[in-house]
């Protein structure tokens, strides 16, 4: 890695390529910036930097029961895909990777269909389906699809902590005597557990953000916070919002900051 | 089988050994037993992702009456609000694209030329805005572009302007936001794949005679040209279909593929119609991945796998 240093280029030489970089991360880092400091001002004009400040708006969307109910059920779906995704997705991982199986590209085609898949083909789809089988409006619903969302994430996430184990450790215990189930969960398990702690991680956030599914799958008691969040948006640029970005933001850090700790781990 | 070959099978085994049965009957038990920690994960994928996209399709190709026609189709090409709402994705898509490639390549080149330490910190600005939600960055950018936000109010103090800027509810407020979603989409394959260049590629450049700028031009470029094609293909593909920001920033005015849809679903609930937009859209999509596939030989959707 030091080799690059080597090449017969000073930094002042590439002091516009900083500067422009720079400005490049300032575009993209500007605008989570704004919105936590934001948060805190005390007037609803929304003026940059803020006059005064206070936790008006925090106390806004902490007191407001609509809110709250709509965080609530952002995190029960967010939790339940969580797990239901990290567990099939850490099965489907790990029978792909041991690569015994005929059909491995339809098969990575087929579980990794909704990242390519226009999202709003999926909503629409989804709600189509769940109209006739009554999921709508229902948490059940909800995780669901969420999880579907979530799968390719964790599924590649653990392949990635896979593709630095070596199956045969697996192979040793099970020659010594060991079952499938206590094998994979006493050898192989301990050693991939960081990139399947990080794939439930990315499965939450992903489920937490999800928009436009949970557009047409949710509403009534079971609105989620994005939801809620879109709709009022729809209608006009409320100060609260800001407050409840930068809760999200805040999540965003946390966990991105777990699933880095975890994958460092290893 | 009784007859000892000496011919190997993949795995290096004899092909006639006396075992041979029992060994394909232990691997088909492994098969079967592999197979079915994957189904219940294809299982879900196939019911809620092709089974109603399947059906979508099935509803598209009958008009409302009942009778199997190509009406939902034909619409497309008769109907001027439809061609405006392709124009408008198209224009946007390319708009943010080229965005995407002029910001996005600077920031990669630089990040694969940092020390790893420094570029480790400078990724967390790519990561950071890649794993924060859309919403709460489209909301970000209507407060910051809209008519008395802070970009207007800023440069009105400044005397540079004396009306405010049109900069939310409108094109330019569509492309500025979703050229911020998709830039971390084009940056991370394309950081990945410098990050391959061969250092001793470019210093044999410099040897030769070639100055910095003309080893950059003649070896780093085209050698970057792959990982650039992915950006350029998925993100491409993602303003295609994407939803969220302008239907929040484009004020109504700038309808584009997805918000067509979610109108004639969810407003006139005219599911053929929607259903047509639905399948043409995949089909765009799906066609320019699978170009992309044919003449490159990789995936364009590493970034998920890159992050």
């Amino acid at each position: 890695m030091s080799m690059e240093n080597a090449l017969p280029i000073s930094h002042r030489q590439r002091l516009w390529l900083y500067a422009l970089g720079g400005l490049v991360m300032l575009f993209l880092i500007a605008p989570s910036v704004i919105i936590v400091i934001m948060s805190f001002s005390g007037s609803s004009l929304l003026e940059f930097p803020p006059q005064e400040w206070s936790l008006r708006w925090y106390e806004s969307y902490f007191g407001s029961v609509e809110w709250r109910d709509a965080t609530v059920v952002s995190v029960k779906v967010a939790v339940m895909t969580a797990i239901v995704a990290t567990l099939l997705g850490t099965a489907a991982a790990y029978a792909i990777y041991a690569r015994t199986l005929r059909l491995t590209g339809a098969i990575n085609a087929l579980l990794t269909a909704s990242l390519i898949i226009p999202v709003i083909l999926i909503g629409i789809g989804t709600f189509f389906l769940y109209a006739r089988i009554g999921l709508n409006n229902t948490l059940t619903g909800l995780v669901i699809a969420h999880t579907v969302q979530a799968l390719p994430l964790v599924v590649l996430t653990v392949l990635s902590g896979l593709r630095s184990y070596d199956m045969n450790q697996e192979m040793v215990a099970r020659s010594l005597g060991a079952g499938r189930f206590s094998a994979f969960f006493q050898v192989t398990m301990p050693q991939i557990r960081f990139s399947i702690v990080s794939g439930a991680l990315f499965a939450f956030i992903t489920s937490f953000d999800e928009v436009v599914v949970s557009l047409f799958i949710s509403g009534g008691e079971t609105t989620t916070l994005t939801r809620r969040m879109f709709n009022a948006l729809r209608d006009q640029i409320d100060p609260t919002i800001a407050a409840i970005s930068t809760c999200l933001i805040v999540l965003s850090i946390v966990l991105l900051s777990a699933a880095q700790l975890f994958g460092r781990g290893r | 089988m009784s007859t000892a070959s000496v011919s190997l099978d993949h795995a290096g085994r004899p092909n006639g050994a006396l075992n041979t049965d029992a060994l394909r009957a232990d691997a088909r038990r492994e098969s079967r037993g592999l197979f079915a920690l994957l189904s219940p994960g294809l299982l879900l994928v196939f019911a809620v992702i092709i089974v109603p996209i399947g059906w979508l399709f099935w509803l598209s190709l009958f008009d409302e009456s009942g009778q199997l026609s190509a009406a939902n189709y034909a619409r497309f090409f008769e109907q001027a609000s439809y061609i405006k709402t392709f124009v408008t994705t198209f224009k946007v898509a390319f708009v943010v694209t080229g965005a995407c490639v002029l910001f996005g390549y600077p920031l990669a080149y630089m990040l694969s030329q940092l020390p790893r330490r420094a570029a480790g910190v400078c990724l967390i600005f790519v990561i950071l805005p890649f794993w924060t939600s859309v919403l709460v960055r489209t909301y970000a950018w209507l407060v910051i572009l809209q008519r008395k936000g802070l970009v207007n109010t800023w440069l009105m103090d400044l005397g540079v302007i004396g009306q405010p800027l049109p900069l939310a509810n409108n094109f330019a407020g569509v492309v500025i936001g979703m050229t911020h979603i998709m830039l971390p989409f084009l940056v991370l394959p394309l950081y990945a794949s410098m990050k391959t260049i061969d250092v001793d590629c470019l210093r044999a450049g410099m040897n030769l005679g070639a100055s910095p700028a003309a080893t950059f031009r003649q070896v780093f470029f085209p050698l970057s040209l792959p990982g650039l094609a992915s950006g350029v293909v998925i993100v491409f593909v993602l303003c295609l279909g994407f939803f969220v920001t302008p239907a929040l920033m484009g004020g109504g005015k700038v309808i584009m593929w997805a918000m067509r849809m979610e109108q004639t679903t969810s407003l006139y609930s005219n599911w053929g119609a929607g259903a047509a937009l639905g399948v043409v859209l995949l089909a765009v999509t799906l066609a320019l991945l699978g170009l992309f596939h044919w003449l490159l030989g990789t995936r364009a959707t590493g970034v998920w796998s890159e992050r």
